[in-house]
């Protein structure tokens, strides 16, 4: 063997253990069940495999601009107030579609300059301009809306993750959904039970602790009639209703509830299920230090009067102010255990910053994963056994050598998902098979043409020569094309079709290799083991 | 052994035959999709909620539809799935009973109209989560471990062996519940299991999969499922035009197009519903009907170098003729492979692997078929016109700037 070709296969032999490496790693024990598992702790497989729950979530990114815009007229009353700047109404014309638009009506034309320099010094993320009648549209700019919505849906993504967390899920797939906007893709292996993951996810779980002025009320008009149809300065009616599904009660309860709250969710340090006096489920959350202070001199300045916990809008428990307490409360509301395990993890991983709305929601059973599985890796082998059983019939020892290129060209692209952590999903395992009858084309290809320029009376070295590069130009043009489709099969799919478009482009571009270097090798071998002349078994 | 050694037939003789074989398929196609079937949208596209469902005994597909409408669902579609022996059924709706504000609607009207029968009070170990079970034995306690620490993960272990065993040991639905037929026994302590029999019952079926894709996400992913496929040939042209002339791209995005509309007729045709999946096949043939038409042109290429005297339609007849052999080898051993997988690759391949069938014959047709005539076409068209005839793809004569010098590494 000359040198040139013991550094061809120095350099195949590597590769071949580099990729085996890859399908393998390094098993901990060496029988059948350790490789075994090796094997499924590399190769990752794709839901539709092992089964699981994906969902496809749109954020409702205007809740946030609406929260955001909200604050901003706040803000611009109390300024306006303060610089004792006339206006006759500040509204949101369109809160729905352009819940960034802001209307002042009534500006006197006098106060036009201060009215502007407020909007530009206490509203930075906001345009003023002016409308007919005195009008201002003050808009946030759109590089500011469009970085809100942004920061939306990546709080969003992270709410879900430390949600989902909670939940034990391995391996969780949670991001930006790439094909729609400001959507998220949520993906679950073995999570059997959508209904409670939503439930999980959905509840915003927006916890404040407010005063509570009155009430319960049998209705909303009762509790406005006691006050002679006014509400107090800066409160709100609110609805009482348990969240508890033990809660059997089904009279409305409505409260009059103070509109700034004492603490909310953002102060709480932690929340975990307890009892209550009655050794009912239930929650008992952890203030932060900051959200301690602000606790204690609320409640030590409202010793005796009502409080409120409020999850979600919807008053979940009334009690009275005993004494000012510093950093610990209990929320009881019939709850089952679950729900306060729920709860507590909901409270734990923060409010959602806008609302969420599902698109897609797929389940794959497990015994469905398994039998796609079998049935997927049957036809492979089938597939694999047919082709490679043909070559060694019509190509004889060159069919050998097609045939350790297949087979390394398999281990190739088996090795490269196991090192990327590529998802091998079904349609990926018709992708694997599909590589087997598009990779042994460049066989082909080369083969036929050596026996074209045997057949012109060529001799086998000159014919293998003249074979492999008058192919090689051929074989660039397939696979480049091929891979190009895939590439645009890989941006445009999700899950199953990424999948098939991963192990499309891993085994063509290990076809590159295998069907032109490892299979010239290999006859570089065969022929110089022969007697000048000697005929070439293709 | 050898199939074909020195073919000499005159496929651009018989362009008319391929013209009117290729006609006769698109046009039923396209009669099809425009009048018959219209493009069989799967619920990928279309929107709408699809479960499948696992029945212990052979279903009765006109009773289930007869539960399904009893309960009011509009338009339910029933029918058998995959194996007979496999006694499965596939439930559809439209995308009018997949409302976007409870997307699971459908779903659970469809679960519960099945379940019409259940005893009352009781829930169905078949289509419980192991979370349900286990809220179940937590509260009833049968090995009284209420004052342990370690009873939830203790009883969290009993409920998920339960949905182990029955999702992987029995397929997704166990039979019975009772005690001569308790086929639970094995799995759990004997005090859980009677336990379990007063608060659950078991069904006749198992929920083994579901889809449900809103209006929504359907419009984007018809929305992108088209731009996938222009960008695909949109690539093929400017690189079949970089690396041959423009008509040689042209004419292999013409292949390519005839190629999807006939394997998407063949979907009308048959009324088979078009996923995602089966798109991805789509996009995998674009790639794979040009590899055949590539191999044709190179030959086309480097003999327009050797035979310079020679008609075009001769030289196209003799690089056709010479990668005959390759192209009937190739296709027929990448046909062997997704015939496999579309005879054993199981339900859920189905469409794609049919895609494939088609695709690969049609492509491997069309390569011959239809590439090469529309090049001779065009010369002739240009000839007609009294211009040069097609310019050669290879300049070969003045020796510079040959792209096969460039390629060769």
């Amino acid at each position: 063997m000359n040198k040139n070709l013991s550094w061809k296969l120095a350099i195949s032999v590597g590769i071949l253990l580099v990729f085996l490496g890859g399908i393998f790693g390094i098993p901990k024990d060496w029988s059948g069940k350790g490789v075994l598992a090796s094997v499924v702790d590399r190769i990752h497989l794709g839901l539709d495999l092992r089964g699981g729950t994906h969902l496809i979530l749109q954020v409702q990114v205007n809740d946030a601009v609406n929260v955001d815009s909200d604050n901003a007229i706040a803000r611009l009353k109390e300024d306006l107030r303060t610089h004792k700047i006339n206006y006759a109404d500040i509204t949101k014309p369109d809160a729905d579609n352009h819940p960034e638009m802001i209307v002042v009506k009534g500006v006197p034309p006098d106060q036009t300059s201060d009215f502007k320099s407020i909007i530009a010094d206490r509203l930075p993320d906001y345009d003023a301009t002016s409308g007919a009648e005195n009008s201002w549209t003050v808009a946030m700019k759109g590089q500011s809306l469009a970085d809100l919505k942004n920061r939306a849906v990546s709080q969003a993504i992270e709410t879900i993750r430390n949600r989902i967390d909670q939940l034990g899920v391995s391996e969780p797939v949670i991001q930006e959904h790439g094909l729609g906007q400001y959507q998220i893709l949520v993906q679950l292996p073995g999570v059997d039970d959508p209904a409670r993951v939503k439930e999980i996810m959905q509840s915003t779980a927006m916890l404040e602790i407010k005063q509570s002025l009155g009430g319960p009320y049998g209705s909303q008009q009762a509790a406005l009639q006691e006050h002679g149809g006014v509400l107090p300065p800066d409160t709100v009616v609110m609805q009482g209703k348990s969240i508890g599904s033990r809660n059997s009660d089904t009279g409305e309860q409505w409260y009059i509830i103070s509109r700034a709250s004492a603490v909310t969710g953002r102060d709480l340090r932690t929340a975990e299920p307890s009892t209550d006096e009655n050794g009912q489920p239930a929650v008992r959350f952890i203030l932060t230090s900051e959200g301690g202070r602000k606790f204690y001199s609320f409640t030590s300045a409202h010793v005796g009067d009502y409080l409120a916990v409020v999850l979600d809008n919807k008053v979940q428990e009334v009690a009275v102010i005993k004494e000012a307490i510093h950093d610990t409360g209990v929320i009881n509301g019939r709850f089952t255990q679950q729900e306060t395990q729920d709860l507590s993890m909901t409270l734990r991983s923060g409010a959602l910053p806008a609302g969420i709305k599902y698109l897609e929601e797929r389940t794959v059973g497990p015994s469905l994963g398994a039998d796609s599985i079998r049935s997927g890796v049957r036809a492979a082998i089938y597939g694999m056994l047919a082709v490679l059983i043909f070559m060694l019939i019509y190509y004889r020892w060159a069919g050998v050598n097609a045939d350790i290129a297949l087979i390394l060209n398999l281990i190739i692209l088996l090795g490269f998902m196991g090192y990327f952590g590529a998802v091998l999903t079904l349609p990926g395992i018709a992708g694997v098979i599909l590589t087997v009858g598009m990779g042994v084309d460049s066989n082909v290809l080369i083969f036929e043409r050596i026996r074209e320029e045997l057949r012109n009376g060529k001799t086998p070295p000159s014919a293998v020569e003249q074979g492999f590069s008058h192919a090689w130009i051929t074989i660039v043009d397939t696979h480049v094309t091929t891979i190009v489709s895939a590439a645009i099969l890989f941006l445009f799919g999700t899950g199953p079709v990424k999948g098939f478009a991963t192990t499309l482009v891993f085994g063509l571009a290990a076809n590159l290799f295998t069907a032109v270097f490892v299979s010239r090798m290999i006859f570089d071998w065969v022929l110089s083991r022969k007697q000048r002349g000697e005929a070439l078994s293709i | 052994m050898e199939f074909f050694r020195d073919t000499n037939i005159d496929f651009l003789g018989k362009k008319w035959y391929f013209l009117t074989f290729s006609l006769i398929f698109s046009v039923a196609g396209v009669m099809s999709m425009a009048l018959w079937h219209g493009i069989p949208l799967g619920v990928d596209f279309r929107g709408g909620t699809l479960v499948y469902v696992k029945y212990a005994h052979t279903p009765d597909v006109s009773a289930i539809h007869t539960e399904l409408d009893r309960a009011g669902l509009k338009n339910p579609r029933v029918q058998r799935y995959g194996q007979v022996a496999n006694d499965e059924v596939l439930i559809q709706l439209d995308i009018q009973e997949t409302s976007e504000q409870a997307l699971d609607k459908g779903k659970i009207q469809i679960i519960q109209a099945l379940e019409s029968h259940a005893p009352a009070g009781k829930q169905d170990l078949n289509n419980s989560s192991s979370l349900a079970i286990l809220n179940y034995l937590l509260e009833k306690d049968p090995l009284h471990l209420a004052s342990d620490a370690d009873a939830n993960p203790r009883y969290a272990a009993i409920a998920q062996a339960i949905v182990d065993y029955r999702d992987k040991t029995k397929s997704g639905v166990l039979v019975s519940l009772s005690n001569s037929n308790d086929d639970l026994r094995g799995v759990a302590d004997p005090a859980v299991v009677a336990s379990l029999q007063d608060g659950f019952f078991v069904s006749d079926f198992g929920i083994r999969n579901v889809e449900i894709v809103g209006p929504q996400v359907g419009q984007q992913l018809r929305k992108q499922a088209i731009l996938a496929t222009l960008y695909s040939l949109a690539g093929m042209l400017i690189y079949l035009g970089v690396r041959f002339e423009w008509i040689y791209g042209v004419a292999a995005v013409l292949t390519v197009f005839h190629d999807t509309l006939i394997t998407v007729g063949a979907f009308s045709l048959l009324n088979w519903e078009i996923s995602l999946t089966v798109i991805a096949a789509i996009l995998t043939l674009i790639g794979y009907s040009n590899n055949d038409t590539i191999v044709v042109f190179d030959r086309i290429r480097e003999n327009i170098k050797l035979l310079r005297r020679d008609k075009l339609s001769d030289i196209v007849n003799k690089s056709i003729n010479q990668t005959l052999s390759r192209t009937i080898l190739t296709a027929g051993l990448t046909f062997l492979t997704v015939l496999a997988l579309f005879l054993f690759g199981g339900e859920v391949l189905h469409g794609f692997s049919f895609a494939l069938v088609i695709g690969i014959l049609i492509g491997t047709y069309s390569s011959i078929a239809i590439a090469a005539p529309i090049l001779v076409a065009y010369q002739e068209w240009r000839a007609g016109r009294g211009q040069k005839p097609i310019s050669m793809p290879l300049r070969s004569g003045n020796g510079s700037a040959q792209p096969k010098e460039k390629i060769k590494v």
